[in-house]
């Protein structure tokens, strides 16, 4: 069992009468671990991270820092140091002294702040920039001397808050693996917030799913991703299909729910945990197109017909309308040619099928309300 | 002509100079080759002055009057650091503290410009008075000896020309200090620096704009100036305003008023470019951080 590194009991943050920023969040993160934050806007990531930062005093809770109360102790006091998303590099300092910053404040000796900065530099790729100032860098290599910064002073624990919000694309792939390699090399633990999953899921050991200023769901990337266990957090992973339904028997470890379009699919018990209404998800990769009439036996199948394909080039995204006109997505592997058969055609009948370990539930939508997720993506309407 | 300047993109910026030049020329470099010409001659206002190219008077006057150059120095240099002492916790508390009073508070800063100048130097005098209500009540509380006194005394002078330039110090300072994102200052905390290291090593270096612009907005205008020592000092702590105030408007001596008066620009414009040199070198803005 890993030592805690960081433990939130109960941690709540308002502003004014109203706003509740972060709201009774309690979680342990392991020595060593990458771990994400992970929300749309406002959700409170930041905050979060800044209470664990100290730059934030909780309106109630506790934060531990290795088994010791930080919860009022100034940031300058704290064992954790922090990624700025702007960097919050120091203009008049070369980037050697920006990166010795808090070396220097910790009264290391000369000799011991040299190599360990120029260690840094190395690590990042960057000693040959040592002389130059801040503004004499591009975002990309400013992002880097924010990370140096940070890391030599050996902290228990980094926070990064969106560290590659403002660099494009391209170069936030590239520093997303950097991150992770340089996150390995030195073994320190990683508290790491962003708004992006994809970049969330590449990286972390576990992530935080977080919403309206709690975390929804908690687990390895793998973990959330195929059984998330909210309508919320499927949705903010990717895509997926719900249908509702309402449960009808079990056998075994398996379910049967009988889904509100008619035919019964069959679910993992635990998925269901106990509910009798769900809805039932799937995410598009899962879904396998068969030909009518021809199920697949042990497999769920629902007859529809295709009302539409676009070919993405390594997929092909397919919309199957079924007997209710919901709208089901598939992607298909394009592993052979795609040269298209008949029965790949708007308008074909086709079974959509999908193995019932991978499919999930989550709550129905209170009754009356209409289905608030895109058809098409199966992502949440704000 | 439009055409003429769409094919000279420069010469536009030149032709919107061209008042600003019109009127320093006119205004300012015209009087003063007309001073340096009047230091050069010689006379009395009786017999009336001749040109007579006599640039012996600079070192004759400068001989006469160095006490008063030195009072104005030390006087405008005191006087410079008790307004950096003042103003930088104010600018500091505006700028960081201020919230949403910031813009009050500023207007309090510069309240005081709302009074004469010379009417502001006057209320001092009450308020300095030997048995005025400051000095007064500390004397009937037993707090000072009887024989105290501050009015007509060099501290008056450096009192007055404190408070009376003290804006000029406190806005620049609170323009470098608002300035400086907040996130950078975080990021110092961040990093193991406490309030005091925070402020000699990120605050302050950052600052420095502010700072030299402060300083020099205060230094020059007191080195210059004569109705503090006028109307708060005594005699002997006449700075060389007053000389030169009195050798032109007093005795009509105008060469050695003018003679002094250069003088004086010559030894502020050597110090300026001076500080200017060292503060803005790297040493200054502390990038040796040790
Ligand atoms: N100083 C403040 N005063 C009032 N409300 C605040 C303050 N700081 C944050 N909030 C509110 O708290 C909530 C959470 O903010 P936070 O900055 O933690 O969000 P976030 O998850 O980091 O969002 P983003 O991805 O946009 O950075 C938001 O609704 C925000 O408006
Ligand atoms: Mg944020």
């Amino acid at each position: 069992m890993a030592q805690v590194d960081v433990r939130l009991v109960d941690v709540t943050k308002t502003y004014g009468s109203d706003v509740r920023a972060v709201d009774g969040i309690s979680l342990d993160v392991l020595d060593g671990e990458f771990f994400s934050l992970l929300g749309p806007s406002g959700c409170g990531k930041t905050t979060t991270l800044r209470m664990i930062g100290g730059f934030e005093e909780p309106t109630s809770g506790r934060i531990e820092l290795q088994g010791e109360e930080v919860t009022w102790l100034p940031p300058h006091r704290r064992n954790v140091n922090t990624v700025f998303q702007n960097y919050a590099l120091f203009p008049h300092l070369s980037i050697r002294e920006n990166v010795a910053f808090g070396l220097r404040r910790r009264k290391v000796a000369d000799a011991e702040v040299r190599t360990r900065v120029a260690e840094m530099l190395e690590l990042v790729e960057l000693s040959a920039l040592a002389d130059r100032k801040p503004g004499q860098i591009s975002g990309g290599q400013a992002q880097r001397v924010a990370l140096a910064r940070a890391l030599v002073n050996r902290p228990a624990v980094l926070l990064l808050d969106e560290p590659l919000g403002a660099l494009d694309l391209r170069l936030r792939k590239q520093m997303q693996i950097e991150l992770k390699r340089i996150q390995v090399e030195v073994g320190i633990t990683f508290i790491y917030v962003t708004h992006d999953q994809e970049e969330a899921m590449t990286m972390s050991d576990r992530i935080a799913v977080m919403n309206h200023g709690r975390y929804e769901q908690l687990g390895a990337p793998a973990e959330i991703y195929e059984r998330p266990s909210t309508r919320f957090v499927a949705g903010f992973l990717g895509a997926s299909n719900l249908l509702p339904g309402t449960v009808v028997g079990a056998e075994g470890d398996h379910v049967a729910v009988r889904l509100d379009l008619g035919p019964i699919v069959r679910l993992p018990a635990a998925a269901i945990a106990g509910r009798s209404r769900v809805d039932v998800g799937v995410r598009p990769e899962k879904i396998r197109l068969g030909s009518a009439g021809a199920a697949t036996p042990g497999v769920n199948a629902i007859p529809g017909h295709i009302q539409d394909l676009s070919y993405t080039g390594v997929s092909t995204q397919y919309r199957v309308a079924l007997a209710d006109g919901h709208l089901v997505t598939a992607y298909a592997q394009n592993i052979a040619r795609a040269d298209g058969g008949a029965s790949a055609l708007p308008g074909a009948e086709v079974l959509v099928e999908w193995d019932p370990a991978d499919a999930f539930a989550v709550d129905p939508l209170p009754a009356g309300t209409e289905p608030a997720t895109d058809p098409v993506t199966g992502a949440p309407i704000e | 002509m439009f055409a003429w300047l769409r094919r000279h993109p420069s010469a536009t910026a030149y032709l919107l100079l061209a008042p600003g030049i019109l009127y320093l020329a006119l205004f300012y470099v015209w009087p003063t080759v007309g001073m340096f010409l009047v230091s050069l001659e010689t006379g009395t206002i009786q017999t009336g002055y001749t040109q007579s190219w006599n640039f012996g008077v600079y070192p004759q006057v400068l001989g006469e009057y160095w006490g008063d150059f030195l009072n104005s120095i030390l006087y405008g240099g005191a006087a410079t650091l008790a307004t950096f002492a003042i103003g930088f916790p104010l600018a500091w508390f505006v700028a960081f503290r201020g919230g949403r009073y910031k813009t009050l508070l500023l207007f309090l800063i510069i309240a005081p410009f709302f009074t004469s100048f010379i009417l502001r130097t006057i209320s001092w005098k009450i308020i300095l008075a030997d048995n005025g209500f400051l000095l007064g009540t500390l004397k009937d509380l037993g707090l000072l000896p009887d024989e105290t006194r501050i009015l007509a005394t060099p501290v008056a002078v450096i009192a007055g020309i404190t408070y009376n330039f003290l804006p000029f110090m406190t806005l620049p300072l609170y323009v470098a200090l608002e300035k400086i994102p907040p996130s950078v200052l975080e990021a110092a905390q961040d990093l193991y620096a406490d309030p005091l290291s925070r402020l000699r090593r990120v605050t302050l270096p950052l600052a420095m704009p502010g700072v030299i612009a402060g300083s020099l907005l205060t230094f020059i205008p007191a080195v210059g100036d004569f109705v503090n020592a006028e109307l708060l000092g005594n005699p002997r702590t006449t700075m060389i305003g007053n000389v030169i105030q009195a050798r032109f408007l007093k005795v009509s001596d105008y060469p050695t008023g003018a003679a002094l008066a250069f003088i004086l620009m010559a030894a502020i414009l050597t110090g300026v470019l001076v500080y200017a040199r060292l503060a803005g070198t790297e040493e200054l803005y502390g990038a040796r951080a040790g």
